[in-house]
C-alpha cells in the first residue's frame, strides 16, 4: 500500500498504478471515516437541525410549524435582540481591541530585548486563559463585589467615590465583564506577540538603526509588520471568545442588571430553555455563527493577501 | 547596540507586572478560600489561622467529589476519543490521495468556528429521543466532536511536516500504512500528541454550556456545573465560593502545569498555523 501525496513512482504500469491508486484512496477514507462520522453526527447534524429550526415556530412540545424568515425578522425588529448584539460588539472592543492594543504597546516598549525566564512568566501569563470561565466568573464576582478587593483597593488609594457594585451597576456591568475578558486574554496575547517579536532577525533592527530610526519608527517599520500573523491570531481568538462567552455571563450577571449585559450567546440559552421560543433561539444561534464567520473572514482577509 | 541595560530592565519589569496582574487575583481567591468561614463578608483579610476545613466543608456541601469524578470521566474519555479519531484522520488528510481531500478538510476546519450556542437546542431535544440526554455518554460524544476540528487539523500538520524518508524506508521494507503510522510516525509525534491531550482535556473540563444543557435532569453534574449551582445557593458566601472555585480549577491547573510546554506549543504553533 502506498502512502502517497507525493509523486508516486510509476513505472509505466498504468493499470496497476491506477488500481493501487484507488485502493490507496479507499484505505485513506478508512482512516478518515470514523472522525468524519463522529463529526457529522454530533456537530454537523445538530447544526443543520438548528438551521432548519430557525425557520420554524416551535415551543418544544407541540409540532413545529414552518414560518420562513419570520424568526430572523423578529430578531432584527426586536430592540432587545439588537441591543444584545450591540453588547456583543462592545465586548469585542474589550476582549479583542483593548487586549491587542495593550499587548502591542507592551511589546513595543519591550522591543527586541530578550526576556529572562520567559518560560516561567509564560506559565503565569497563560493561567487566566487556562482556568474555566466559570471559575473566572466566580472569582471576579467576588473581586468586584461592593465590599470586595477591587473597591477596597480604590478606597485605599483615595478613590472612594469610584467604588460601586461593579457587576450590579447598569452602566458599569458591561465594561466590567469586558475587562474580565481582557484579563483572561491579555497574557495569552502578550506571549504570542513576544514570541513573534523574538523570531524577527536582529539584522532588521540593526538596519533600521543604521537608517537612524528611533524606537517609535522602529516599532512601526520593523516590529509591527513582522508580527502581523500573530496579531491576526490574537484577534481571531479574542473575537471568538467575546462572542462565545455564555459561561462567563451565566455566572457573573445572567444578563443583568436589567438587560444591560444580555448578549446573543446568553439569549440563545434563555429563549430556548426559559422562554420556550425555540425557533427564535435557533435563529439567534445561527446569526451568532454567521457573525463569527464574517468577522473571522474579515480579520483573515488582509493576511491571506499578504 | 542600543539595547541598553535600562531597556532590558524595562522589558523585564513589564513582563513581571503582566504576570502579576494574571496571578494576583487568583492568589487573592486562595487567601479568601482560607479565611474565616460562614461570614457573608467579601473583604479580604489574612486571618491568624488558615481554615483548611473550608475545603472539606465545600467538598461535602457541594458534593464536589462526585462532580470531580464526573468531570474526570468526561474529560479523559473525550480526550482519548479525540486522539483516537484525530490521528488517523490527520494521517489520511496529509498522506493519502482522497477524493475531495481539500473540501473534506475545509468542512472539518469550519467546525472551529461553530459556537456551542448554535448546537444546544438540537442537542437537548434530539439526544433525548435516542436516550443520550442525562447521560454522560452523550456529553462525551459531543465534546469529542467539538475537539475534532482542531485535533484533525493539528495532526494533519504534523503528518505533512514529518519526513518522507522514514515512511519511504518503511515502505521499502514492505510495511503497510498502518504499521508505518504506528511504528514509525507516532513515536515521532509525542510532542504533538501531548499538546493535543492537554488542550482537549482543558477545553472539555472547562466547558459549561454543553453539559448544562445535556445533563439538565440533574442526575449527573460536572465540576463547573456544580460550581455554578453552588454559587446559586451560596450567593455571597465568598469564602466557600472561593474554595469551590479552587477545587474546580485544581485538576486543570495541575494538568496544565505538568504539560506546560506542550500547552504553549499547542496554543502558539496551533494558532499560528490556523
Amino acid at each position: 500500500m502506498t502512502v502517497a501525496s507525493r509523486p508516486v513512482q510509476s513505472n509505466g504500469a498504468g493499470v496497476a498504478a491506477r488500481k493501487q491508486h484507488r485502493s490507496n484512496a479507499l484505505v485513506g477514507l478508512g482512516y478518515l471515516a470514523p472522525a468524519l462520522i463522529f463529526y457529522g453526527l454530533f456537530l454537523i447534524l445538530p447544526f443543520l437541525h438548528s438551521i432548519y429550526l430557525s425557520f420554524c415556530a416551535w415551543d418544544g412540545i407541540s409540532p413545529s410549524r414552518w414560518v420562513g424568515l419570520d424568526n430572523y425578522r423578529a430578531i432584527l425588529e426586536s430592540s432587545q435582540n439588537r441591543v444584545a448584539f450591540g453588547h456583543a460588539f462592545v465586548l469585542i472592543g474589550f476582549y479583542a481591541l483593548l487586549t491587542t492594543a495593550l499587548a502591542l504597546v507592551l511589546v513595543g516598549v519591550i522591543g527586541s530585548t530578550r526576556i529572562r525566564g520567559l518560560t516561567i512568566f509564560r506559565a503565569a501569563l497563560f493561567l487566566p486563559y487556562v482556568i474555566a470561565p466559570v471559575v473566572t466568573g466566580v472569582a471576579w464576582r467576588w473581586l468586584l463585589a461592593p465590599d470586595g478587593p477591587v473597591n477596597s483597593l480604590l478606597r485605599a488609594v483615595g478613590l472612594g467615590s469610584w467604588t460601586r457594585g461593579w457587576l450590579g451597576d447598569f452602566t458599569w456591568a458591561l465594561p466590567s465583564v469586558g475587562l474580565i475578558g481582557t484579563w483572561m486574554l491579555l497574557g495569552l496575547a502578550l506571549v504570542l506577540l513576544i514570541s513573534g517579536v523574538q523570531r524577527i532577525p536582529v539584522e532588521l533592527y540593526e538596519a533600521a538603526r543604521m537608517d537612524g530610526a528611533g524606537p517609535v519608527r522602529e516599532f512601526f517599520a520593523v516590529t509591527l509588520p513582522s508580527i502581523r500573523n500573530e496579531i491576526t491570531v490574537v484577534m481571531v481568538l479574542a473575537v471568538t471568545a467575546a462572542l462565545r462567552n455564555f459561561d462567563l455571563i451565566y455566572v457573573t450577571t445572567q444578563g443583568g442588571p436589567g438587560s444591560s449585559t444580555e448578549v446573543p450567546s446568553f439569549l440563545v440559552y434563555q429563549k430556548a430553555f426559559f422562554v420556550g421560543d425555540l425557533g427564535v433561539a435557533s435563529a439567534m444561534g445561527v446569526l451568532l455563527t454567521l457573525v463569527i464567520l464574517m468577522l473571522t473572514m474579515l480579520i483573515l482577509r488582509p493576511w491571506r493577501k499578504g | 547596540m542600543r539595547t541598553t541595560r535600562a531597556h532590558a530592565l524595562t522589558g523585564q519589569v513589564i513582563v513581571t507586572c503582566a504576570a502579576a496582574i494574571a496571578v494576583v487575583p487568583l492568589i487573592g481567591v486562595v487567601i479568601m478560600a482560607l479565611g474565616e468561614p460562614d461570614t457573608q463578608d467579601s473583604t479580604i483579610r489574612l486571618s491568624d489561622s488558615f481554615h483548611i476545613g473550608n475545603f472539606k466543608a465545600v467538598w461535602d456541601l457541594a458534593d464536589m467529589g462526585t462532580a470531580l469524578a464526573t468531570s474526570f470521566k468526561v474529560s479523559i474519555t473525550a480526550t482519548l476519543l479525540t486522539l483516537l479519531l484525530s490521528v488517523p484522520a490527520g494521517y489520511a488528510l496529509a498522506r493519502f490521495r482522497l477524493p475531495m481531500r481539500n473540501m473534506l478538510f475545509l468542512i472539518l476546519l469550519a467546525g472551529l468556528m461553530l459556537p456551542n450556542e448554535s448546537l444546544i437546542i438540537p442537542l437537548f431535544f434530539d439526544f433525548r429521543e435516542v436516550g443520550l440526554a442525562d447521560n454522560l455518554l452523550g456529553v462525551i460524544l459531543v465534546e469529542t466532536a467539538l475537539g475534532l476540528p482542531f485535533g484533525c487539523f493539528w495532526m494533519r500538520t504534523f503528518f505533512q511536516d514529518a519526513p518522507y524518508e522514514i515512511t519511504d524506508a518503511g515502505r521499502v521494507d514492505g510495511a503497510n500504512s498502518f504499521v508505518i503510522l504506528v511504528r514509525l510516525l507516532l513515536p515521532m509525534a509525542v510532542p504533538q500528541l501531548l499538546a493535543l491531550t492537554v488542550l482537549s482535556f482543558v477545553w472539555t473540563w472547562n466547558d459549561l454550556l454543553v453539559p448544562l444543557v445535556m445533563l439538565s435532569g440533574g442526575r449527573e453534574l460536572t465540576a463547573p456545573m456544580t460550581l455554578a449551582t453552588f454559587q446559586g445557593q451560596y450567593t455571597t458566601d465568598y469564602t466557600y465560593l472561593s474554595a469551590a472555585a479552587i477545587l474546580t480549577a485544581i485538576p486543570v491547573i495541575a494538568v496544565y502545569l505538568v504539560l506546560q510546554r506542550s500547552f504553549a506549543h499547542g496554543i502558539t504553533s496551533g494558532a499560528m498555523k490556523g
